[in-house]
This record gives C-alpha cells, sequence and structure tokens, in this order.
C-alpha cells in the first residue's frame, strides 16, 4: 500500500507537463523529449519562466527548434550546447560549475563560513562580558547583615 | 570605536553592491558570439525575393546587421536614429527584417524611410536564432573578417551611436 503511495506521488509531476504540451507535435515521445529539455532553458525574453512553460514568440521558436533538431537526431546535449552557443550560459537554469560562475556557487557556503564566524566571535565576546562580580569587603560585610537579617525575620 | 565603524562599513558595502546591481539590466545578456565569426547566411531580399544576399558578400569591409520588424515598437523609435545614421555615410547598414510579412516590412521601409543598404528577408527568424536575436531590435557590429564586435541589445540612440558604436567603427575601419 505504501508502496503504491510512492508511486502514484512520484506520478504528481505529470500532471504539470499536462498542462506545458501546447504546440502539438506527431510525435509524442519528441514532445516528451523535447518539454523535458525546454523545462531546463531560461527564456530570455521572460527571463523567470523556462521555455516549456513560457508561451513568448521566442520560447515558441526555441522548442520548434529543440523539435526539429531532435527529429533530425541530435541528442539532448547537442541541442543544449548549440543553445549555449548562441545564447550564452544564461539560458541554462542549472548553469555548470566553472570558473565564470564559481562566485555564484561559492556565495551562499561564504556568507555561511562569515555569519557563522560573526556569531562564533559575538559569542566569545558576550562570554568575556560576563565577569564574576568583585565585592569589596565593605560590600560582603553589607550583602551578609542583609542575608541575616533576612532569615532571622 | 567598533559601534561606529562596523555599521557604516555595512552601509557602504550594501551601497557599492546596490549602485552596480541597480544599474544591471537584466535582459541584457551578454552574447557568446562577440569575437566569434558572425554565422554565415544566404537570404532573399525584402524588396526583391529572387536576389539573395550571403554574409560573405560583405567581407573586406565594417559593417552593422540591424534586426527589425515591422511588429516591434522599439524599432519605430530606432528608425530615425538609422535614417540619420545613414546619411552620414559612415557604416553600411544592413537591415535583417525579422519574423515579418513582406508587405508590412516593405510599408515600414516605403512611409518612415529605408536607411539600409540591403534588407535581408529572415521570415521564419532562422538566421535570427543562428545570431541568438531574442529581442528586436538588435544591431550587431561586424568587421572586415566577418567576425562579431559587438551587439546592441534594444533600440540604437544617438547616445548609445556616439559614445559606444561609432568609435568602434571607426578603430575597427583602421584596421
Amino acid at each position: 500500500m505504501k508502496r503504491l503511495l510512492l508511486a502514484s506521488l512520484l506520478l504528481f509531476p505529470l500532471f504539470s507537463l499536462a498542462d506545458e504540451a501546447r504546440d502539438l507535435a506527431d510525435n509524442p515521445a519528441i514532445e516528451r523529449r523535447m518539454i523535458n529539455l525546454a523545462e531546463k532553458v531560461r527564456c530570455l525574453v521572460c527571463q523567470s519562466e523556462n521555455v516549456a512553460s513560457s508561451r513568448s514568440d521566442w520560447s515558441n521558436d526555441v522548442r520548434q527548434i529543440m523539435r526539429e533538431k531532435m527529429i533530425a537526431g541530435a541528442t539532448d546535449q547537442e541541442i543544449m550546447d548549440l543553445l549555449v552557443e548562441r545564447f550564452g550560459k544564461s539560458v541554462l537554469f542549472d548553469p555548470p560549475v566553472d570558473r565564470e560562475t564559481m562566485p555564484l556557487w561559492m556565495a551562499p557556503f561564504i556568507l555561511l563560513l562569515l555569519g557563522i564566524g560573526i556569531l562564533g566571535y559575538q559569542l566569545r565576546k558576550r562570554r568575556s562580558a560576563v565577569v564574576a562580580p568583585t565585592l569589596s569587603a565593605e560590600d560582603e560585610q553589607k550583602a551578609a547583615t542583609l542575608l541575616e537579617d533576612e532569615s532571622k525575620s | 570605536m567598533m559601534r561606529f565603524i562596523l555599521p557604516l562599513v555595512i552601509f557602504l558595502v550594501l551601497s557599492v553592491f546596490l549602485y552596480v546591481g541597480l544599474s544591471l539590466d537584466p535582459r541584457e545578456v551578454p552574447s557568446p558570439l562577440i569575437d566569434k565569426p558572425a554565422p554565415t547566411f544566404t537570404l532573399p531580399l525584402l524588396q526583391d525575393a529572387s536576389k539573395q544576399v550571403s554574409a560573405v558578400d560583405m567581407r573586406g569591409q565594417v559593417w552593422l546587421l540591424n534586426v527589425w520588424a515591422s511588429w516591434c515598437t522599439a524599432c519605430k523609435d530606432e528608425h530615425p536614429v538609422l535614417m540619420d545614421l545613414a546619411g552620414q555615410n559612415i557604416v553600411p547598414i544592413l537591415g535583417l527584417n525579422y519574423k515579418d510579412k513582406r508587405e508590412d516590412g516593405l510599408a515600414v521601409l516605403s512611409k518612415a524611410g529605408n536607411p539600409y543598404q540591403l534588407t535581408l528577408f529572415d521570415v521564419d527568424g532562422k538566421i535570427g536564432f543562428d545570431y541568438g536575436v531574442y529581442g528586436v531590435p538588435e544591431t550587431y557590429v561586424i568587421d572586415k573578417q566577418g567576425i562579431i564586435r559587438d551587439k546592441l541589445i534594444g533600440a540604437a540612440t544617438p547616445k548609445n551611436l556616439r559614445e559606444r558604436i561609432l568609435p568602434l567603427v571607426e578603430e575597427l575601419k583602421k584596421k
């Protein structure tokens, strides 16, 4: 039962695909492959959307070109390479880790380290700020009498 | 002392990031084609479908490739600027009529004037795709060896022509 549930949960993302396949091709296998690939490509006209879900003219064209290349026998990687060659790495939603994108990938970790450093520094400062109170002999005397009074009453 | 310096440093860092970040235009995706050979094409002319022009015909001169369409509103703003530039006879401009209807493209040119030495007709946008066009208008600077030297995304203005495109053209002409 659990397994069945899990399996049906895995099918869940397919519902979202149902909406995105707008351009009907003769070949459903190609269409599926194309949509899969188009999800990894940024629409340059509407930058937070991917080419699979965008309805812009440019995305339509890119999908059409993907379809044609796939029918002509190009692999997914070849199509991606072609897009990067034309439009640059910014068309990829998942940019490769290389020298140019290194700061982008490293930034969260650098910020995390920086945060930990600041936290550590602050904590240490706070610990040293709490000093054991030193009392003069006179104060000690006063405190003792006060405490004594308290216990008597 | 630290109490004052730290907020000041944070403020300054933030200011620099905001200053740089807000002046960037996320729509301007740097073209990977700069300093690469311009994709070859053979296209019919807008005015005459039987005449074909290819990229090789432009070898030996510096030229601009301006991508435009009748349906593009920014192109209308750009048009007088191009007319002005064409009048100065500094650099030949080739038009790439991108995903347009032939009669619509011709209507624009007959109404607003024709700044182009030649106008290529790219009806399905295939050549536009090869050049990495994703928004019209776009203008490419191509040198004598047929190498793309710069790409202007968005409309040409007197300012960006004067400050960016024309100095580059002059420099490339000397080579």
